[in-house]
Parts: C-alpha cells; sequence; structure tokens
C-alpha cells in the first residue's frame, strides 16, 4: 500500500511537472476559444459579401417582386438584350445573371429560367432564388385559376407535434436535440479521454523500459502495484488537468458572455426596438433550460463518472500491456488498431444507431459489451434507461476490467523484461503462461 | 547459511532457462555465479529477487522461505540498469529508497551520508541526463547499498564502469562486505571478479556444472605445472633431462629475467622438490611458480569434460 502511495505521488508528479503537460492545460482552452472565435469570424467574413444579381425579364411577370436585402442586390436589366446584359454583369463583376425569357405558359417558363454565373454560385443562394421563383409562379398560377390568395394565407397551419411517452413524460423536438447533444458530447469526451490519458500511461511505461529503470524498480515492489500506480497516478494528473480546464472554460465563458450580452444590449438600447424579438428567444431559452432540467442528470452525471473512471482503467490498462510488450512508441502502431477501433465503434453507434433508436437492439447490445459500453450507454442515457440496464451493464464492465487487468498484468510483467524484438500477438498469448 | 536454493528450475514455454540450481551462500562471503551469457545467471537472479517465479524449488533467506517482504533485505543492481532521465538525482534516490522501505527521513539522512562519502553532493539537483554514465552508475550503486540489505545482488557489477571507478566500487564492495552483507555476483567476465569471490558456481547452458570454495575448487582443479625460469649453461641437458623425467608443456609466460623459461607438469607420485633439485644442479632458480587454474581454466575444462 505504501508503495503503491509512493508510485501514484511520483507519477503525479512526472506528469504534472512535464513542460509539454502545462502548456497543454493552460494553452489549449486558449486556443479552443481562439479556433472558435476565428472560425466565427471567417464564416461572417464569408457572409459579410454583397452579391449583385442583374435580373433580365422578358416575361415582365416578377422583377418587381425581388426586392433588394442587405446580402443580395437586385438591379433591373430588363431593357437589355441577353448578350448586353452579359456583356455587362460581366464588365461590372457582378455576381451572377438571372435571365426570364418571355414565355406565357407559365408551366413552361419554369423550365427555362436561367442563372449565368461566372463562378458556381453558392448553393444555398441558388436554392432561395429557386424558392422565391416558384413561390411566384405558383401564386401566379393560382390567381389565374382564380384563387384568393389572401384565403391561402390564413388557411396555413403550422403543425408541432406534441410528443409524450407511455408513463406521460412530455418531449419535445427541442428535447430531442437536447438529449442527442448532451449524450453526445460524454460520449465523445469519454473516449477523447481515454485515448490521451491512456496514451500517457502507455509512454510511461515505455521511459522505464528505455531508461532502463524497471528492473531497479520491480525488484522493489510487484509489476502489478507499479502498474496500478501507474494508471491511478495519470488518471489523477488527467483528472486535475479536467478540472482547470472546466475553470478555464468557465471563467472565459463568463467574461465572453458579458462582453457579448453588454454588445447586444446597448445595440438594443440605441436600436430602441419593441422587445417583441427578445421576449421570443427569452422564451426559447427558458425552454432550453428546463429541457435541459428535465433530463436524469444526476444519473447522467453519476453514469459518467462511473463509466468514465470504468472505461479509463479498461483501456488504460490494455495501453499499460501495450506499452510492456514493445521498446519505443514506433512499435505501437500495430497493437494501436485494436484498441482505437472498438472506440470508434463505439462512437459511430452511438451517433447513428443511439440517436435513431436509443432502445434499438444495437443500442442495447452495443451498450453492454465493455469495450463499447462507457461510450454508447452514456449516450443512450439522456434518453431514459432503466436502472437495472445500467447496473448490468456496469457489473459486466466492472467484471471485464478485472479480466483485463489480469491479462495486462501478465504481459506487462513478462513484457518490462523483453528487449531489442517487437512481439506478434502469438508471442503475447504465450507470455500469458509464463 | 544467508541464501540456499534448491532445485529451482524455470522454462519458457519449451526452452528451460534453468535447470535444478542448487547453491548455497554462506553469510559474510562474496559468491561469483559465472557463466557464459545465456547460460541461466540473469533469470537465476531475477528469481531471488521475486521479479520471475521459479517453476519448481525452494528458496530460503536467513532460514525463511523466501516471501514479498524479503525485497527491504535485498539490494539489486541488475545488467540491465538506468534512471529516470527527467527526474533530479535526489529526488530519485529519495523515491527508490522509499520503495525499499525507508522513510524519507532515513533515506535523506542516508543519501547524505553516502553522497558526501563519495563526494558527489552537488549532484543532488541535477537530472541524469546532465550526468555521465559512470556518474549515474555511482547513483546506482549508492540506492542499491542504502537500505543496508543483508544481501546484495550486482549483476555484471562493473560493465561500463571505468576502472577508476570500477575500484572505488569494488573497495565499497568488500568493505560492505566487512560491515556483514553478503554479496552474489553474476558475470560471464569470469576474471574481473575473480580475486574477490570466496565461493562460485559455474553454469551453463541452464546446469551448474560445479561449485564450491574458490580454493578447494583451485586446489581440485590443478595441475601440478610449474613455471620456472633458470639461468644456466647447459640448456641442451637440463631440456633433455625435463622432458624424459617430467611433462614439458609449450611455454606460455613472460618474464622480464633473460634466462630459460619452461613449463613442467608433474607426473603423478612426483613432488615439488624432486623438481626443484633436478632444476639446481643446473643453474640459478630466478622464477618458479605453481600455475594455479583460473576460473576459466576450470570452466573450459568443466564444459569439456562434460561435453
Amino acid at each position: 500500500m505504501r508503495s503503491l502511495k509512493l508510485i501514484i505521488h511520483r507519477e503525479f508528479l512526472a506528469k504534472v511537472k512535464n513542460r509539454t503537460f502545462i502548456i497543454m492545460t493552460f494553452v489549449s482552452p486558449l486556443i479552443m476559444v481562439g479556433m472558435f472565435f476565428l472560425v466565427a469570424y471567417l464564416a461572417n467574413l464569408n457572409n459579410s459579401e454583397t452579391r449583385n444579381l442583374a435580373i433580365l425579364d422578358e416575361s415582365n411577370l416578377m422583377i418587381h417582386d425581388f426586392v433588394s436585402s442587405e446580402k443580395t442586390k437586385y438591379h433591373d436589366f430588363s431593357t437589355y438584350s441577353l448578350t448586353q446584359a452579359l456583356d455587362s454583369v460581366k464588365a461590372k463583376a457582378y455576381y451572377g445573371l438571372l435571365y426570364i425569357p418571355k414565355e406565357d405558359n407559365i408551366k413552361a417558363l419554369a423550365s427555362k429560367i436561367e442563372l449565368f454565373a461566372n463562378k458556381t454560385p453558392n448553393g444555398a443562394f441558388v436554392a432561395n432564388i429557386e424558392q422565391q421563383i416558384s413561390h411566384k409562379l405558383t401564386n401566379k398560377l393560382l390567381t389565374q385559376q382564380g384563387v384568393n390568395l389572401s384565403k391561402i394565407d390564413e388557411a396555413q397551419t403550422q403543425v408541432s407535434l406534441k410528443i409524450e411517452n407511455f408513463s406521460g413524460e412530455e418531449t419535445s423536438k427541442m428535447s430531442m436535440i437536447i438529449k442527442m447533444i448532451f449524450g453526445g458530447v460524454a460520449g465523445y469526451l469519454l473516449m477523447m479521454f481515454i485515448i490521451i490519458y491512456g496514451n500517457m500511461v502507455m509512454r510511461s511505461v515505455i521511459e522505464e523500459k528505455t531508461n532502463r529503470i524497471i528492473e531497479i524498480i520491480i525488484s522493489s515492489v510487484k509489476p502489478r502495484t507499479l502498474m496500478l500506480g501507474k494508471v491511478l497516478g495519470t488518471s489523477l494528473a488527467g483528472i486535475s488537468q479536467f478540472l482547470i480546464w472546466v475553470i478555464i472554460g468557465s471563467v472565459l465563458l463568463g467574461v465572453v458572455s458579458t462582453f457579448l450580452g453588454g454588445q447586444l444590449s446597448s445595440e438594443v438600447a440605441t436600436a430602441n426596438i419593441p422587445n417583441a424579438l427578445d421576449q421570443a428567444s427569452m422564451l426559447k431559452a427558458q425552454l432550453v433550460l428546463q429541457e435541459i432540467l428535465a433530463l436524469p442528470l444526476g444519473q447522467l452525471i453519476v453514469c459518467f463518472l462511473i463509466y468514465f473512471i470504468g472505461g479509463y482503467f479498461l483501456y488504460s490498462a490494455i495501453y499499460a500491456a501495450i506499452g510492456a510488450a514493445v521498446d519505443n512508441e514506433t512499435d505501437t502502431q500495430q497493437f494501436m488498431f485494436p484498441v482505437i477501433m472498438p472506440l470508434m465503434l463505439a462512437v459511430y453507434v452511438g451517433f447513428f444507431s443511439v440517436i435513431d433508436n436509443p432502445h434499438g437492439i444495437v443500442a442495447i447490445v452495443f451498450s453492454h459489451i465493455p469495450l463499447t459500453s462507457p461510450i454508447v450507454m452514456l449516450m443512450r442515457i439522456p434518453y431514459g434507461v432503466a436502472w437495472w440496464e445500467i447496473l448490468i451493464s456496469i457489473a459486466i464492465l466492472i467484471g471485464s476490467i478485472f479480466f483485463f487487468v489480469w491479462i495486462a498484468a501478465k504481459i506487462y510483467r513478462v513484457g518490462i523484461l523483453m528487449y531489442g524484438k517487437k512481439p506478434s500477438y502469438k508471442e503475447l498469448i504465450k507470455w500469458l503462461k509464463y | 547459511m544467508l541464501l540456499v536454493a534448491e532445485e529451482v528450475s524455470k522454462a519458457y514455454g519449451n526452452y528451460t532457462a534453468l535447470n535444478k540450481m542448487s547453491i548455497q551462500v554462506p553469510k559474510q562471503s562474496i559468491f561469483g555465479i559465472l557463466g557464459p551469457n545465456g547460460a541461466g545467471k540473469t533469470t537465476f537472479i531475477r528469481i531471488i529477487n521475486q521479479i520471475t517465479l521459479p517453476d519448481s524449488g525452494k528458496i530460503w533467506l536467513d532460514g525463511e522461505p523466501l516471501q514479498p517482504k524479503h525485497v527491504q533485505y535485498i539490494g539489486y543492481l541488475p545488467e540491465e540498469r538506468g534512471l529516470y532521465k527527467s527526474m533530479t538525482v535526489g529526488a530519485q534516490a529519495l523515491y527508490l529508497a522509499q520503495l525499499k522501505g525507508l522513510s524519507k527521513k532515513e533515506a535523506k539522512r542516508r543519501l547524505e551520508y553516502w553522497f558526501e562519502r563519495l563526494e558527489i553532493m552537488g549532484w543532488w539537483n541535477k537530472k541524469i541526463q546532465e550526468l555521465s554514465k559512470g556518474m549515474a552508475q555511482k547513483i546506482q550503486f549508492i540506492v542499491t547499498v542504502l537500505h543496508q540489505p543483508k544481501l546484495l545482488i550486482f549483476d555484471e557489477p562493473f560493465s561500463g564502469f571505468d576502472p577508476v571507478n570500477a575500484n572505488l566500487i569494488k573497495d565499497e564492495i568488500l568493505k560492505l562486505k566487512e560491515d556483514g552483507a553478503t554479496i552474489l555476483f553474476s558475470t560471464h567476465r569470469m576474471e574481473s571478479v575473480e580475486e574477490m569471490c570466496d565461493y562460485m558456481a559455474l553454469i551453463n547452458k541452464s546446469n551448474k556444472l560445479i561449485d564450491g570454495k574458490v580454493t578447494d575448487l583451485k586446489q581440485e582443479y590443478k595441475t601440478n605445472t610449474y613455471q620456472v625460469e633458470i639461468v644456466t649453461q647447459q640448456q641442451a641437458e637440463l631440456t633433455e633431462v625435463l622432458t624424459t623425467h617430467f611433462n614439458l608443456l609449450p611455454n606460455k609466460f613472460s618474464s622480464i629475467h633473460q634466462g630459460e623459461k619452461f613449463t613442467i607438469r608433474l607426473k603423478t607420485g612426483q613432488t615439488v622438490n624432486q623438481l626443484l633439485q633436478v632444476l639446481i644442479k643446473y643453474g640459478e632458480v630466478h622464477h618458479f611458480v605453481e600455475q594455479i587454474p583460473s576460473v576459466n581454466d576450470i570452466f573450459i575444462q568443466t564444459v569439456t569434460a562434460n561435453a
């Protein structure tokens, strides 16, 4: 016990004092936030460009229906011929030319309208124009048939289904999205943690091998104690890193939101717009908050911790065994694939099967297989999973942890004293019998 | 007896690394396990250190069957030895000493004693990567002996040491023996430790060939061969007499004198004095030494005898 504590202490300090770790801990949240702003800025830059669209409407049907906005300016070129218009658009470097030929039959006209553009135009922009034209032509046809348009407008009905399960809990589309986000983020975070900290465990095992200190240490402590100490010490370092990220993240978020919020409210004040819009968004925010609070949050947090610790233990035992089996990091490649694969599989199953059908057979099976259960089950929990199902899954996970740690410890014991050649899977199995 | 091994065997798959190894190491002695590379020395030493478990056989340490708590009575300097590159000398010496069961305070006190004794106090806050290989080995030596183990095990102790440091370490090892420690060497460079060892065991291809007190073994394996240098006027006659009465061997030794050199083996029943009497008749004897078999000679003899 005493040596385990010593090893955990050393491993923790070795990780935390490492320069890369310190930089990662403090700089990566800044980079993340920076990236976020950069992406937002670039997206904004891309959209802020004003598009000039010339319209040559020979039919004279809808030239007056296009209303220029901030982002798209429409120019009436109806007095030109098509060739003149094209030359002029080119000379003025407009975004494009919309050509509506003369055609009395509206149905026929619909397939004859053309958009000329220098570059392939933005898909959303084309869709927008198409929608506008379609809307106008439909209305024209309807009026031709003697239909009163205002009656149609009146008759328009918006439908939003209220979804309720048999026990009477209400759900809505909003809550589906929120569940998806919560489950997805939890599952994805777990995968990232397992890969990052698992790799740390592996590297520190390899370090002891390449430094040739391993034999000195295992003449004092049992290899299993050393392995356990490494896994625990690294996980403590990981948890500290995570906590620091959470703190930095929430501080940054606070700063950003007060900054943005302040800007927003000052704009509102100067513009003096009636607050109808504001109220609507407030209502929406309240709804989101309600949905979040309606989630099994306590269960989610407890399960996140359990599955995080369980999954991390399971995988870092494997990582430690891999580290022991090889001499240097480049040799780990062939063993990495079987480790990464179940993790990737879990995330894919989570994002496709679980979100599609949280209680389908695929989701249920994968939330019980120990290598994928931490991620898949976490993604399922927001949709409501019976407690006994979670208990079974956790029991399987814990059982497998003991099994995998036992296997890993055997490979570890033999592997740390083997130098020189990269073992094959066959040899690893042989080691289990030594 | 401090350490007793009884028919210890270990196999890796189909390969037998060690076959029924038995030795007895008396208290306060230096015991050498000698043999070529791959003979099974390191396997045996790892079994004593409880790094590897034997398939069969028993080991006693100081009268008790070997068990996990014994690690604190053993100091082990493995052949593959290194230290954490990015830790400071002081921090990792403290860490390793604490793993052996010393309290932090006690470890620090003893480390200071050793660091001052070997005059390396200035290294305390340095990182291992700033030290030379020889310097790092001094630290490893200190860490090995710091917890005052009853049994010290050195696997290839002098590989990598320069002659000055090797001598320093040899002196320290002899002093540890005087202070009551028992020392187990393992090496394939037999000449490097033979003058230090009181007992030895020769192993080859996983099997023990012979073991016992070094002086007894040398006695047993001596061939009654003498190296002689004599200044004589009757060289031809002497050679003839020697060839007829004794076995004259090819001359392999060198000397700083200018006389005639012979390597002579006595025939069964002959005594040293008979040889001397013959020699004195022919001239002045400047050099007369019994050829004591080296561990290397004994090894080669037993290997060829067993083959």
